[in-house]
C-alpha cells in the first residue's frame, strides 16, 4: 500500500460566485482499520484562507504546525493576513525544501483574494502547484472526485447551491472509496461569513 | 500480541495493557507493567519495541517533570500529548521510536481525556482507542458497549469484556492484564487480571 493511502483522505475545493467551498471526509484510519470518525483535515489559516491536507496524517499535522508558525510570523512582520496566492507559494516552497525526503501530503488551498475573488489550488507532495478556475481535488478518492465534480460543477453558483454540489460530489465519491468517508466536513466561505457544516453519509 | 486499549468515562479515563514481555517465541516475563504513571494525573500506556517503549516513556516522564519544576505548574494532558507527538515526529525521519501510545489524563478544567498517538506521530483525541492485534477485538467490543458518561463499574465491566474477548479469540493471547485509572484523585493502578501467575522464585 502506498504511504499516501496509509490513513485515507478525501478533499475537494470548489469556486462559486464570490465564494468558495472546501470539503473533506472525516475518517482517520490505519490501513484497513478505522481509528476515528471525527478527524479534522481542513484548518483555517485566517478568516479568508483555508488549508486542507490529505495524505499521511502525521505529516499533515507537522506541516500544518509549520505553516501556522510561518503565517503568524508573517502577520507580525507585515501586520496583515497573507493573500491566498502568497500562502500557496509558501506551502509550495516549504514542500520543495524537502524535495529528497518529502512530506507525504497533498494540500488543497482555498481562499478569497483581492476584491473577494475566490482562489483555489492544489499541489503534489513536492510543491508543484495546480491552479484551477473551477475545482481541485486530493486524497485517496481523488479519481472519483474528479469525475463527480466535472459532471456536477456549474459556473457562478451561489453559496447554497455550491454547498449542495460540493456535498453531493464528496459523498458520492467517498462512497466508492473504502479508505475515506464516515461523513463530511464542508466549509462555505463568502466575504461576510464562514458556514461550517457536518454531513452524514454512509457511515462505513 | 501486545494489547493496549483505553476509554473515557464520566469523570475518569481508564487504560488496560497486557503484561507479557516477549522475544520471538519466548515469554521473558508475564508481569511487565506497560502503563507508566506520567505525573499525578496522567497515564501513558505504551506498546511496541521494548527498548524504545521504556526509553521513550521515561524520557517523556522526565521532561514532563522538568516542566513542572521549571514553571511551577503541571502540563495539561493536551500539552503533554502534543509534546509527546512532537518528540516522535522529530525522531521520525532520523531514528524513529517504534512505540504506540495511549495517553490518558484528567484536568480540573476540562475533565478526562484520552489521546491516541501512533508510532509515526499521528495524534488524535479519542473516546476509545486501542493498539495491536487485540485492537480488532477490543475496539469492536467498545464500539458495541461504549456510551459517553460511563461509570467506573460500567467501564471496568467493558474492559473485562474486552479482555475476555482477547483471551478467547486471539491466537497468541497474552494471559495477564493490568488496568489503571485516572480521575480527579489522581492516576493509580486499579487492578490486575491474571490467568497465569509467575512461579515463586526460590530464595538463595
Amino acid at each position: 500500500m502506498s504511504i499516501f493511502e496509509y490513513n485515507g483522505s478525501a478533499l475537494v475545493a470548489m469556486v462559486g460566485k464570490n465564494c468558495f467551498a472546501i470539503a473533506s471526509d472525516r475518517r482517520l484510519g490505519v490501513q484497513l482499520q478505522t481509528i476515528a470518525t471525527d478527524f479534522q483535515r481542513i484548518s483555517k489559516i485566517h478568516d479568508r484562507v483555508f488549508l486542507g491536507l490529505s495524505g499521511l496524517a502525521t505529516d499533515a499535522q507537522t506541516l500544518y504546525q509549520r505553516l501556522v508558525f510561518r503565517h503568524k510570523l508573517y502577520q507580525l512582520r507585515e501586520e496583515r493576513d497573507m493573500k491566498p496566492e502568497t500562502f500557496a507559494n509558501l506551502v509550495s516552497a516549504i514542500l520543495y525544501e524537502k524535495r529528497f525526503g518529502p512530506y507525504f501530503c497533498q494540500p488543497v488551498i482555498a481562499g478569497l483574494g483581492d476584491e473577494d475573488k475566490p482562489f483555489i489550488c492544489t499541489m503534489d507532495s513536492i510543491g508543484a502547484k495546480e491552479l484551477a478556475k473551477d475545482f481541485v481535488v486530493a486524497g485517496t478518492a481523488s479519481e472519483s472526485l474528479y469525475g463527480a465534480c466535472e459532471s456536477m460543477f456549474k459556473q457562478d453558483m451561489e453559496p447554497e447551491e455550491l454547498f449542495e454540489t460540493v456535498s453531493q460530489a464528496l459523498l458520492s465519491s467517498v462512497d466508492r472509496d473504502c479508505l475515506s468517508g464516515w461523513g463530511g466536513h464542508v466549509y462555505v466561505v463568502t466575504p461576510t461569513e464562514v458556514k461550517e457544516r457536518i454531513l452524514k453519509g454512509r457511515m462505513d | 500480541m501486545e494489547c493496549v486499549f483505553g476509554l473515557v468515562g464520566h469523570d475518569f479515563a481508564v487504560v488496560a495493557a497486557d503484561t507479557s514481555a516477549v522475544h520471538s517465541i519466548l515469554v521473558h516475563k508475564s508481569n511487565e507493567d506497560k502503563i507508566m504513571i506520567l505525573d499525578s494525573h496522567k497515564l501513558i500506556a505504551a506498546s511496541g519495541e521494548s527498548g524504545d517503549r521504556v526509553q521513550f516513556t521515561e524520557y517523556i516522564q522526565k521532561n514532563v517533570a522538568l516542566y513542572q519544576f521549571r514553571n511551577g505548574i503541571p502540563l495539561t494532558t493536551a500539552a503533554a500529548a502534543n509534546f509527546t507527538r512532537g518528540e516522535l515526529a522529530t525522531a521520525l525521519r532520523k531514528n524513529p521510536y517504534f512505540v504506540n501510545i495511549l495517553l490518558a489524563g484528567y484536568d480540573k478544567e476540562t475533565g478526562p481525556s484520552l489521546y491516541y498517538i501512533d508510532y509515526i506521530a499521528t495524534l488524535h483525541k479519542v473516546d476509545k482507542g486501542a493498539f495491536g492485534y487485540g485492537s480488532y477485538f477490543s475496539l469492536a467490543m467498545m464500539d458495541r458497549h461504549y456510551h459517553s458518561g460511563m461509570t467506573v463499574e460500567e467501564a471496568i465491566d467493558l474492559v473485562d469484556k474486552c479482555i475476555m474477548e482477547i483471551r478467547s479469540r486471539l491466537v497468541v493471547a497474552p494471559p495477564n492484564f493490568v488496568i489503571k485509572i485516572v480521575d480527579k484523585d489522581g492516576a493509580r493502578e486499579y487492578a490486575w487480571r491474571e490467568s497465569v501467575k509467575d512461579a515463586a522464585v526460590a530464595s538463595a
